[in-house]
């Protein structure tokens, strides 16, 4: 067995039981070691996976892991966000009596992306999306006496529930159809025999429906506001990202290996359009920032699937996939990293006048909203020219019509929060968590400046983009 | 390296004012100043230095950046940009000397302008064309906060219009520069290769639907009726020098990127359409002078005029662009007018909506209605008014007459019937300057005026300097339209 292929992963597992077996025994004071274990996990993890960074394409495991540009990329992605989760979180747990567990949660949530993301067989995508699924429902609720928080983990799994099983369902279907689950040989299946495209679209409906739901897009959204509003803010934080980037490269596998005949790419089209333009019509009235941020998230998913509708068409896709996912995921985490620091802060009028008593947090705030709209020279808006890009070299330029009238659409509410925190005069003071959230803030602002300004001028970390360039 | 150096010193500048605290008002000012003013420096020294017989294109510097995708660091002017990029230079020195209520933040109020005259000299000095979307979109940025902070009246409504007005045109501005982009061989940004390869010409309904889009984003910008009505709000609630630099140097983003992307790069195309857009700019122009005529509130009307002028602007680049006949005498006549009334109109109306800032500081009042008189009171106000409003209305011996004198003079040539009409637009902006001139400084002095005070030294040096523009470009034009003909003439295949 290649065991060596699967390094990153066994560390996060072991790390993720070693945090278990550490929390049971520590004192409430020192709950919080478990948090800088998680983090120096992550740190072996992300040095494991940048070991694998120069490998050739390949698959491992009999074909069912993929070590390819795109997991490693994912990957990467994955551990640079779940680290800011976590160092945003001892500050905010402070005063739980158990959130040892809490870090191995996280750890486990981060090992499921990394599945979904890395998966090359139907079934270990059912096993990552299970394991980020289940290790995210407790994470949610992790405020075991506040009932908001009750509520939205509720949600959650409700929806969650109802879409894993349209997924299984799914997978049991296409592995019905063709007799595989192994997309190199199903997708030679379909390329030579056209097998029942009643079945087949009902099997891809599920499993579309089913990613939906990781990815917060139409129809299995419905939980995002509510998580964000809900949820812990750094779990907040850590949900709206990671399982994206696994679902997004989850999917853009999915739909490259069926069939032409499935106008696949017209209905994950649709799904961008109704995606984008829900979340942000939904957005524009909030009062509430968390909840705005929550929407703004499903809208960005909208934004991502525009990479996956050309993903086989336009050669540049799942470089403008990843892209965006990179600027995303830094503003995404700046953006809860400014709500966490200021003590989970959400209503968008105790805003008012943040610049002037507090201008390092106004300006990071700042900064990614407006990497979020697509301001140059911010890294969102190398994302998102990406994205137009390979959408309009594909011949979809009506798609990116679409995407620039709702990135106007979006600006409005961005510039709400912005106004608001600029123009107003101050309502009292704003008091903080602590060093550590402090810390992470500021990471995450130097992440997002440095991919907005590196050295290959927003896309920092083109190493990346050249590996997953075909 | 020159311009370079006229690009970032702004915006260091800018960071200094940011990072730095504890400056007085008084320090503040004089930093933004020095930034200012060395960069307008650099510009000069880059316009001497400019060989009006060399390539269209000098003083170029290229740093590669984002080679995979074809885009570098890439700056360099030809006469048109040389004399927009000073032009804004010498106004954003005079918005930044112009004394203004900044509120308890000089230091952010210094700091914004000065990013934002980085941003707008970035426009005109890139030549590579995803920087010029960046820079054209941080002009945006820079200049919502200066409305939303500074402003009164309804001042955050009319940011947020202005950003997401002109932001839905930049997007339409970006759909066609990745159009334009991906219609070339190998793709890439440099302004130089597309301006040689016209990687559009004869692509028929493509090549209409980049055009489109360019010139949507374009005349959002400049803005161009019916996609003017951003514009008067902006301006109203903007304070004084805001409301300059938005009119003397923002504005002309839109018509030089007219020049500089539709015009010069896809020239075949722009030809198709010239006597559509010709048309359009006759409405604004027409339409400009008479709404302009109709306001009772002065920097409304003033505001209005911009669009009159603008649409001289536009008329000259269509003509320019026209190849109905073969005559590029009067097609590089029309673009050089065109260029020289951007020069014009951002000295002029720089000094008028810098004026109208200091009636604000004074009365926190627009309305024409409640002025009168004040030529007694105020006869150095009265001067600069006059001068200014008659080298609007395009009096001989004055910047605005050599501007459109040589847009007419194309136009006749090749439109003979939309001079004859736009030159009505001239009548009626002469009729409105001589009713606001009337209103303010004439007949009665209502009582509360009766110690309205005369502008300061600071106010009358600043606006003595561009008076002096307006009059030296309109008695020696010579030194202007050799650096701009050098351009033209290559630009409409004369040379």
């Amino acid at each position: 067995m290649p065991i060596g292929d699967l390094l990153p992963e066994i560390a996060l597992l072991l790390g993720a039981v070693a945090i278990v077996l550490l929390a049971a025994f520590l004192p409430h004071g020192r709950q919080h070691w478990c948090a800088w274990l998680a983090l120096a996990v992550l740190t072996i993890a992300f040095g494991l996976t940048w070991g694998q960074w120069s490998s050739v394409p390949r698959t491992t495991f009999s074909g069912v892991w993929a070590l390819d540009g795109p997991a490693l990329a994912a990957k990467g992605l994955i551990l640079i966000g779940g680290a800011i989760g976590v160092l945003l979180s001892p500050a905010w747990m402070r005063t739980d009596r158990r959130h040892g567990e809490y870090y191995a949660l996280v750890l486990f949530a981060l090992l499921g992306a990394i599945m979904m993301a890395s998966a090359n067989d139907a079934m270990e995508l059912i096993v990552g999306v299970l394991l980020s699924s289940v290790a995210s429902y407790p994470l949610v609720a992790y405020h075991r006496g506040w009932s908001p928080g009750l509520e939205a983990a509720m949600k959650y799994f409700l929806i969650g529930a109802l879409t894993n099983t349209l997924l299984a369902t799914g997978v049991v279907i296409l592995f019905g159809l063709a007799g595989d689950t192994d997309y190199a040989r199903l997708a030679e299946r379909f390329a030579t025999q056209d097998s029942g495209t009643l079945a087949l679209g009902i099997a891809t409906a599920g499993i579309v429906i089913g990613l939906s739901f990781k990815l917060a897009a139409f129809p299995g959204h419905a939980w995002m506001p509510d998580v964000a509003q809900g949820a812990p803010a750094p779990a907040a934080a850590l949900l709206s990202v990671v399982p994206k980037v696994g679902a997004a490269v989850a999917l853009a596998r999915f739909v490259s290996i069926l069939p032409d005949s499935m106008a696949w790419s017209s209905i994950v089209a649709l799904l961008a359009v109704i995606t984008m333009t829900l979340g942000n019509l939904a957005a524009l009235r909030q009062t509430d920032v968390r909840r705005l941020l929550g929407w703004s998230s499903v809208s960005q998913s909208g934004y991502a699937l525009m990479a996956v509708v050309v993903i086989d068409a336009a050669d540049g896709a799942m470089t403008a996939l990843l892209g965006f996912l990179l600027a995303y995921l830094l503003a995404t985490l700046a953006a809860f990293a400014v709500v966490t620091h200021l003590r989970g802060r959400t209503d968008l009028a105790d805003y008012h006048g943040l610049a002037r008593t507090r201008p390092i947090i106004a300006a990071v705030l700042i900064l990614a909203l407006l990497s979020l709209v697509g301001i140059p020279p911010l890294v969102g808006f190398f994302g998102k020219f990406l994205l137009f890009e390979a959408t309009m070299a594909a011949g979809y330029t009506w798609l990116a019509v679409v995407a620039v009238a709702n990135t106007v659409l979006s600006l409005f509410y961005y510039l709400r929060v912005i106004a608001v925190t600029m123009f107003q005069p101050g309502r009292g003071d704003f008091p903080t968590l602590g060093r550590s959230s402090e810390v992470a803030l500021l990471a995450s602002a130097v992440l997002l400046l440095a991919a907005s300004l590196g050295i290959q001028g927003g896309l920092a970390l083109s190493p990346m983009l050249e590996l997953v360039t075909p | 390296m020159i311009l370079t150096f006229a690009l970032f010193i702004p915006w260091l500048g800018a960071l200094a004012l940011a990072v730095l605290n504890g400056w007085t008002q008084g320090q503040a000012r004089r930093v933004a100043a020095a930034s200012a003013g060395l960069s307008l420096l650099a510009l000069v020294f880059a316009w001497l230095g400019f060989n009006p017989d060399g390539p269209l294109f000098q003083h170029i510097d290229e740093v590669s950046w984002v080679p995979s995708l074809g885009v570098a660091y890439r700056v360099g002017a030809d006469g048109i940009a040389l004399a927009v990029a000073t032009m804004s230079a010498v106004l954003f020195v005079a918005a930044i000397f112009y004394p203004v209520e900044t509120r308890g933040q000089p230091r952010q109020y210094y700091a914004w302008l000065l990013f934002l005259q980085g941003a707008a000299l970035g426009v005109f000095l890139t030549l590579d064309l995803l920087l010029f979307y960046v820079f054209f979109d941080l002009t945006l940025v820079g200049m919502f906060f200066l409305i939303g902070r500074w402003g009164h009246g309804e001042a955050q409504t009319a940011a947020l219009k202005f950003f997401l007005y002109t932001f839905a045109g930049s997007l339409l501005l970006l759909l066609g520069i990745i159009g334009l982009y991906l219609s070339l061989e190998t793709p890439t940004f440099d302004m130089r290769v597309l301006i040689a390869e016209q990687p559009l010409a004869g692509t028929g309904t493509y090549a209409g639907l980049v055009f489109l889009a360019l010139m949507l984003g374009l005349a959002i910008k400049t803005p161009l009726v019916p996609l003017h009505t951003w514009l008067p709000q902006a301006h109203v609630d903007a304070p004084g020098p805001a409301s300059a630099i938005l009119a003397g140097v923002l504005l002309k983003l839109g018509t030089f990127g007219m020049i500089r992307l539709p015009l010069a790069m896809m020239a075949e195309t722009f030809a198709t359409y010239a006597l559509p857009v010709a048309i359009l700019a006759l409405v604004a122009i027409l339409y400009g002078a008479l709404v302009a005529l109709g306001q009772a509130n002065l920097k409304r009307r003033i505001a209005y005029t911009s669009i009159n002028h603008m649409g001289y602007t536009v008329l000259g680049i269509a003509v320019a662009a026209s190849l109905l006949t073969d005559n590029p005498a009067a097609r590089q006549l029309a673009l050089t007018g065109a260029t020289v009334e951007m020069v014009a109109h951002g000295l002029i109306t720089g000094a008028l909506f810098l004026i109208s800032g200091s009636f604000w500081q004074r009365t926190g009042d627009y309305a024409l209605d409640h002025y009168g008189g004040l030529a007694y009171q105020a006869p150095l106000l009265t001067g600069f008014t006059v001068l200014a409003a008659f080298a609007s209305l395009g009096m001989p011996g004055l910047a605005g007459f050599v501007a459109e004198f040589q847009v007419f003079t194309g136009t006749f040539a090749i439109y003979p019937w939309l001079a004859v009409l736009g030159v009505l637009g001239i009548l009626v902006t002469a009729a409105l300057f001589l009713d606001m001139l009337r209103r303010l400084f004439f007949g009665r002095l209502p009582t509360n005026l009766g110690h309205f005070p005369e502008l300061s030294r600071r106010e009358w040096s600043v606006l003595g300097v561009l008076s002096l523009g307006i009059v030296v470009i309109g008695v020696y034009p010579r030194f202007l339209l050799t650096l701009i003909d050098a351009s033209s003439a290559i630009l409409v295949g004369g040379r």
